[in-house]
C-alpha cells in the first residue's frame, strides 16, 4: 500500500533522514521505533508532504507522493495524528472534528462517522462545545485520533500517541488503535518511543537509528531480539 | 452637549473607518504573522479607483446612488485583486524567510504603490465627489451628523456582521481560524493553506477599499498619501485591540477614533497624530498584547 524507497530528507542543510526504505501492506499495523532524534517524526512528515524528501520516492497505492502538496496527500487517504496532538486550541471539539472532515462533502456519511467516533470516545461527545485547548492531555489525544479518523483515512499515521499520558489512558488509546485496525481495516503506521507497547500491537516493526533503518522484522522477533531488548525494551 | 455628541459621532466615524482597515491588518497578522504595511495603500487605491469610476459615470450622466454602488463595487474588486497580487509577489516567495525580510518587502510594496499613484495621478489633493445622497430626515441635525457618516456606521456594522459570519460559520472561515492557530496541522487535515492566505488578503483588501471609498466621499478629497496615515493609525488600533483578534481590531479602532476625536475637540487638534502614536507607545509598554489580545506566546 505504501512504499518508501530510499528517501533522504533535509531541514535546511541538516540531513534528518539518510536514506530509508519501508513497506506497508493494506490492513497491517506497522511500527517504527527508535530513540529521540532518530528521524521518526521526520519520516511521517515526509510521507504527509510537510517536509518533502529531497531524494527518493514515496508511493501510495502506486501513486508518487513526493510531488504532491499535503492537502492532496490527505485527499488520497493518508491522515496523520502528529506528535504533541496539535489540537486547534481555540476551536471547539466539534469544530476540530469538522476540520478533520475538511475535504469531505458527504454530509450523511460524515454524520455517521461522527456517531461512530462519539461511540468510540464518549468523553468527546460530552465535551463537544468546549474549546480544544481546555481538554486534558488524554482527551486531546483522543480528539487528535478522532479528528484524523474523520477524514476516513485508508492509512493512519500515528506519532507518539502515548507521549505524556497516564498508563491507563495509554492502554485505552492502544485498545482503540487495535479496534480501528480490526473494524475499519484501516492500515496503521505507528511511530513510538515506547517500543514494548508498540511491538505488542504491531504486526511488524522497523527500528530507526540516526536517520537510518537498522532492523526490520516481525514484532515477535523484534521483541525477542537481544539488541532491541537492550536498547529499547530496557530488559 | 451638542458639541460632545458631535465629537462622539465624529469619533465613531473615524473609528469605523479605522476598523475597516484594521480588520485586514489583524486577519493577515493572524494567519501569517506579518504586518502588511502595504495595506493602507489598498485603502488609497480603493479611493482612487472609485474616483475614476465615479468620474466616468458622472460624465455618462448616471444618478448619484448608482454611481456610489458601481464605484464601490469596482473599487472593492480592483483592490481585492491588488491585495491578492501583492501577497503572491511580495510575501509568498518569502514565506520561509525570516520575518524581517517579509516586513521589509511590505514596506517596499507600500512605497512602490504610493509613488506609483503619485506618478500616475498627481501629488496634489484631488476633489472627490460626494457620492452619498443627503438624507431628508437628517436635515434638523445636519450640524451634528452628516448622512455620509450614517452610511459609514451602517456599512461598518454590516461588514462586521458578515465577516463574523464568514469566520464563525463557513468552511473557509473555519479553515482560516485553523490556519491561524496551527498552520502545519491545518495542512495535515487537508487545508490548502495558500488558498486560505489568498482569501484572507482578498477579504481584508475588500473591506479596506470600502473604507477608502466611504471616507473619500465623506471628506471630499484624496491624494496618494492618505493610505499611509490611515494605514498607520489603523495599525495602532489593531495593536491596541490586540493584533490577531478581530473583535479587538474593531474595539481598538473605536477606542482610538473616539479618543482622537475628544482629544482634538477639547485639547488640541495640532497634536492629533502625536496623541495617536503616544497611545501606541503606552499600549506597547503597559499592555503589549492589547485589550483583547491573547496573552499566550508562540507554541513550542
Amino acid at each position: 500500500m505504501l512504499e518508501v524507497k530510499n528517501i533522504q530528507t533535509y531541514y535546511g542543510n541538516i540531513q534528518a533522514i539518510k536514506g530509508i526504505s519501508l513497506e506497508i501492506s493494506e490492513g497491517e499495523i506497522i511500527t517504527l521505533i527508535g530513540a529521540n532524534g532518530a528521524g521518526k517524526t521526520t519520516t511521517l512528515m515526509s510521507i504527509s508532504g510537510i517536509v518533502p524528501p529531497k531524494f527518493g520516492d514515496i508511493l501510495f497505492m502506486g501513486e508518487p507522493l513526493q510531488e504532491l502538496s499535503p492537502n492532496q496527500i490527505v485527499a488520497l487517504g493518508i491522515s496523520q495524528v502528529p506528535e504533541g496532538r496539535r489540537i486547534f486550541p481555540y476551536l471547539t471539539v466539534m469544530e476540530n472534528l469538522d476540520m478533520g472532515a475538511f475535504l469531505r462533502n458527504d454530509t450523511d456519511e460524515i454524520q455517521k462517522d461522527l456517531e461512530y467516533i462519539f461511540d468510540l470516545f464518549p468523553i468527546l461527545a460530552e465535551r463537544r462545545h468546549q474549546s480544544g485547548g481546555t481538554l486534558s492531555g488524554g482527551e486531546q489525544q483522543m480528539l487528535a485520533v478522532a479528528r484524523a479518523l474523520m477524514a476516513r483515512p485508508r492509512l493512519l499515521l500515528l506519532d507518539e500517541p502515548s507521549l505524556g499520558l497516564a498508563p491507563l489512558i495509554v492502554k485505552q488509546i492502544f485498545k482503540i488503535i487495535r479496534k480501528i485496525n480490526q473494524e475499519n481495516k484501516t492500515t496503521i503506521f505507528l511511530v513510538e518511543q515506547n517500543a514494548n507497547l508498540a511491538l505488542q500491537v504491531a504486526h511488524r516493526g522497523y527500528v530507526m537509528e540516526n536517520g537510518r533503518i537498522t532492523l526490520s522484522d516481525t514484532s515477535q522477533n523484534l521483541l525477542a531480539n537481544e539488541d532491541v531488548k537492550k536498547a529499547y525494551l530496557g530488559i | 452637549m451638542d458639541y460632545f455628541i458631535e465629537l462622539f459621532l465624529g469619533g465613531l466615524t473615524r473609528g469605523s473607518i479605522y476598523a475597516l482597515i484594521a480588520l485586514g491588518y489583524t486577519m493577515v497578522y493572524g494567519i501569517i504573522q506579518l504586518i502588511n504595511f502595504a495595506h493602507g495603500e489598498i485603502y488609497m487605491l480603493g479611493a482612487f479607483t472609485a474616483l475614476i469610476v465615479a468620474g466616468i459615470l458622472t460624465m455618462l450622466g448616471w444618478n448619484q446612488v448608482a454611481i456610489l454602488v458601481i464605484a464601490s463595487i469596482v473599487a472593492v474588486v480592483y483592490s481585492a485583486a491588488y491585495g491578492f497580487t501583492i501577497e503572491k509577489i511580495a510575501y509568498k516567495p518569502l514565506r520561509q524567510a525570516p520575518r524581517l525580510s517579509a516586513l521589509i518587502s511590505a514596506i517596499g510594496m507600500s512605497m512602490f504603490l504610493q509613488y506609483y499613484v503619485l506618478l500616475a495621478q498627481t501629488s496634489n489633493f484631488l476633489p472627490f465627489p460626494n457620492l452619498i445622497p443627503d438624507f431628508k430626515f437628517l436635515e434638523p441635525i445636519e450640524h451634528i451628523v452628516r448622512s455620509s457618516e450614517i452610511v459609514i456606521y451602517a456599512t461598518t456594522a454590516i461588514v462586521m456582521v458578515l465577516l463574523t459570519g464568514l469566520i464563525k460559520f463557513t468552511k473557509i472561515g473555519k479553515a482560516m481560524r485553523a490556519t491561524a492557530q496551527d498552520r502545519d496541522m491545518a495542512m495535515l487535515v487537508g487545508v490548502d493553506v495558500n488558498k486560505v492566505i489568498s482569501m484572507t488578503f482578498i477579504v481584508g483588501s475588500a473591506t479596506a477599499a470600502l473604507g477608502g471609498v466611504l471616507i473619500a466621499s465623506h471628506t471630499g478629497q484624496i491624494n496618494y498619501y492618505i493610505g499611509f496615515i490611515a494605514g498607520i493609525k489603523a495599525f495602532v488600533a489593531a495593536v491596541l485591540g490586540g493584533i490577531g483578534s478581530m473583535p479587538g481590531a474593531v474595539l481598538g479602532s473605536l477606542v482610538l477614533g473616539m479618543s482622537e476625536s475628544f482629544f482634538t475637540g477639547y485639547i488640541s487638534s495640532d497634536y492629533e497624530d502625536v496623541f495617536a502614536f503616544l497611545f501606541l507607545v503606552f499600549t506597547l509598554i503597559f499592555r503589549p498584547s492589547g485589550i483583547l489580545g491573547r496573552t499566550d506566546t508562540d507554541k513550542v
